[in-house]
């Protein structure tokens, strides 16, 4: 049929086919090869702008953005471990402190507890000797005078004795014989 | 002509350029481009504005496609990989965003057409050659030697391999192409039954419910393939980066 056209008119074929070209074109889209040439060189500049843009302007700043903030968090990171390091040797510290100062206060505690104990032990044995010697002396003081007053009483009792022995008598008996009686009566 | 499932593929011309008798159109296909290379790149950019050492949420989604990548590459070709990192990502967010384009309704889907795919496709095969022989010479030959086979095995193994490595290129292009195709497609049939059911009165109207579900359920499937689809190339471009730079596998 399209001889036949083409054997009459020229110029209504054409026509023709311009629409029939337009309206489904030469069978199935994707293997029309006359549409390759066009798609190939698009594809080239678009995919090769595309490739520049992202190999110099996109990969690059992401690129940046994820190194900074791994970097960021790995500053953090070391700066939180060396915090932590601080706060561990300020607590040894602390603690060694707090052990220190008990142990002093314990020394001062025992050290006065000691001396407190020392002096009262002193003043305690200083008055046990006073006591001692003012008893010592009282005693030594009734022994004397108890001496005294057995002397007394002999010279007494021989006193009496020879004056009883004369009113009796008559005759004052010698004072040798007295005492000897009297020491033998009081014994 | 409203429900033709295939009219959606049709690349008009926008600007006819033609030198030298090829034509060069600027095309709605070469009109998506530049949207996804805009839309891409002017996203990553301004989200990443503030540098943000605590992330907005743009910014957010901006670094989590970044680590993404960078993980799958890490992951598979090591950190050497890394120098072919803005190759892979530029791959991973073209596709990704050309695909979520494709999902509005009335814009052009760039992946749907194999030669872009191909092209992708050949970007990486190429890279991973050229890479590949001027890092280790003559040693790059050894991907079709794999090591522990017996002398006896090597010209049944190798020729395998060679077919193998020449097949990545049309295997990871055809992937991408027939995945995005036939989702569209699919999708455009069964929202083309509700339409045409619904024209049938009471009784098409009720029977149109049916289409009308799956059409749903397969827009929410079409998103999974496009993010999937942009995942599993840039996954396997990993993978043969990674053939280029320990090629003993």
């Amino acid at each position: 049929m399209a001889s036949q056209t083409h054997s009459n008119t020229e110029g209504t074929t054409e026509t023709i086919e311009v629409q029939h070209g337009e309206a489904h074109s030469a069978g199935f889209p994707p293997f029309d090869s006359s549409t390759f040439a066009s798609q190939i060189l698009w594809l080239a500049i678009t995919f090769g702008l595309f490739y520049w843009i992202m190999k110099n302007v996109a990969v690059p700043r992401i690129a940046g953005i994820l190194e900074d903030r791994k970097d960021r968090i790995a500053g953090d990171m070391a700066e939180a471990n060396r915090l932590k390091q601080d706060t561990d040797a300020a607590i040894a510290a602390y603690e060694q402190a707090l052990a220190e100062a008990r142990n002093k206060a314990h020394g001062i505690a025992s050290e006065t507890r000691a001396k407190l104990k020392a002096e009262t032990e002193a003043r305690r044995s200083k008055a046990e000797a006073d006591v001692a010697a003012k008893l010592s002396a009282a005693e030594s003081q009734i022994a004397a005078l108890k001496s005294g007053a057995m002397d007394k009483i002999e010279e007494i009792a021989t006193d009496t004795t020879s004056a009883l022995v004369e009113q009796l008598l008559g005759t004052a008996p010698t004072a040798t014989d007295v005492s000897k009686a009297v020491k033998t009566a009081l014994n | 002509m409203a429900n033709d499932p295939i009219h959606q593929f049709q690349i008009q011309k926008l600007f006819p350029i033609e030198v030298g008798g090829l034509d060069f159109s600027f095309t709605n296909s070469s009109l998506f481009m530049v949207a996804t290379v805009a839309a891409a790149s002017a996203f990553l950019i301004f989200a990443t504005g503030g540098r943000g050492l605590v992330p907005s949420r743009m910014q957010s989604i901006a670094e989590m496609a970044y680590e993404f990548v960078a993980g799958m590459l890490r992951s598979s070709a090591g950190t050497e990989g890394m120098r072919f990192f803005p190759l892979v990502f530029s791959l991973f967010m073209f596709v990704l965003v050309a695909n979520l384009f494709g999902m509005f309704p009335y814009f052009f889907t760039v992946t749907s057409h194999i030669i872009v795919t191909f092209v992708l496709a050949m970007i990486v095969i190429l890279t991973v050659t050229v890479y590949g022989f001027m890092r280790h010479g003559t040693h790059f030959l050894h991907l079709f030697v794999p090591s522990g086979v017996p002398a006896a095995l090597i010209p049944i193994v190798a020729p395998i391999e060679v077919i193998s490595f020449l097949s990545r290129p049309v295997s990871l292009s055809v992937r991408l192409f027939a995945n995005m195709l036939a989702g569209h497609i699919t999708l455009k049939v069964f929202a083309g039954f509700v339409v045409s059911l619904s024209a049938m009165g009471g009784l098409g109207v009720a029977g149109a419910i049916l289409p009308l579900g799956m059409t749903v359920a397969l827009t929410a499937l079409e998103f999974l393939v496009a993010f999937l689809q942009a995942y599993v190339f840039t996954v396997l471009t990993c993978m043969y980066l990674n053939d280029a730079l320990h090629p003993s596998h």
